[in-house]
């Protein structure tokens, strides 16, 4: 399968990204450089984590009008798939490819360790490999991953079964302590109503090998090339 | 001509800063001081003089780019 990870100046995850999908999982992975406006031929887009330009203004504020953007825009149009992770969820929410906006961690500390997340929905192309009441345990680095939406935002995507993994503790319970930012509902990912878009702020490309400390991240790659799979061998 | 934009965070969304420098300041001793907002304020030079125009434009560019209306609430003023 083709991957195109974008990289703007300062992403920081672009790397871990291609190496998981390259070396981890035997894939193709092209790095797409923001003033490209095409992706070229490619299955799935990764926006991965970073700094985009320096996160001036606002997270990803300024990463969502770059040309790369645009064509990433495009092809969600047409149904692709697109997994935004960590800068990359907050660049999709600024673009207004998903619903709600990061802000500032409520701590207003930036927020380094590895914290559980449990699965809302298996109803998604990032999530139906991952067996149910299984715990995902996945690293976070971010210092805006405070998930905000007001309360027709919230109501909406629990209506529409959006929301796909909160923060929890080890017995998988969804509390104020094991949330890291302050995130509504523990909120850690969502998609989009078509669910064919996905942010989340953990790092899943961080978590693919035992020797990282975690490989428990593979899960949500390997519900992707599930996706991917059903979706070549449609075409063919 | 020079546009002034104020962006503070909306009422309803969680602002640390501004409550972490609330409880700074009533530890100072200001205890008469309420609910305090961290915002952003930017200053962009026009060349054009055209008041209207400028007004519309920086306008649309504060809900496109400036501010997140999601979060934000913004002031423009046209001076």
């Amino acid at each position: 399968m083709n991957f195109a990870v974008l990289q703007f100046p300062a992403s920081n995850c672009d790397q871990d990204a291609v190496h998981a999908l390259r070396n981890v999982f035997g894939h193709s992975a092209r790095l797409v450089w923001h003033k490209e406006s095409s992706l070229g031929n490619v299955d799935a887009v990764i926006i991965p984590g970073g700094f985009s330009y320096g996160d001036y203004l606002r997270t990803g504020a300024i990463a969502r009008f770059s040309p790369v953007m645009q064509a990433v825009q495009a092809f969600a149009a047409q149904g692709g798939l697109v997994l935004g992770i960590c800068n990359g969820f907050q660049i999709l929410c600024e673009a207004g490819m998903l619903p709600g906006a990061l802000i500032r961690n409520r701590s207003l500390q930036f927020r380094c360790e590895h914290v559980f997340i449990k699965t809302a929905t298996t109803n998604s192309p990032f999530t139906s490999a991952i067996p149910a009441g299984k715990l995902l345990r996945v690293p976070i680095a971010h210092g805006e991953g405070c998930y905000y939406a007001d309360e027709a935002t919230l109501a909406k995507l629990r209506e529409d079964d959006q929301i796909l993994w909160r923060y929890v503790n080890a017995p998988g319970e969804a509390t104020e302590h094991s949330n890291p930012n302050g995130s509504v509902d523990n909120i850690a990912g969502i998609c989009n109503e078509k669910r064919n878009v996905a942010g989340l702020m953990p790092h899943p490309e961080r978590a693919c090998e035992s020797i990282l400390g975690s490989d428990d991240g593979r899960l949500i790659f390997e519900s992707l090339f599930t996706a991917l799979n059903r979706e070549l061998s449609k075409a063919a | 001509m020079k546009a002034k934009i104020i962006i503070t965070p909306k009422k309803a969304v969680l602002d640390p800063q501004g409550k972490t420098v609330q409880s700074a300041l009533a530890h100072m001793g200001y205890t008469e001081v309420g609910a305090v907002h961290v915002g952003k304020y930017i200053e962009i030079e026009l060349t054009d003089t055209d008041r209207a125009k400028a007004t519309t434009q920086i306008d649309e560019a504060c809900h496109k780019l400036l501010s997140n209306p999601v979060i934000e609430d913004y002031k423009l003023d046209i001076e």
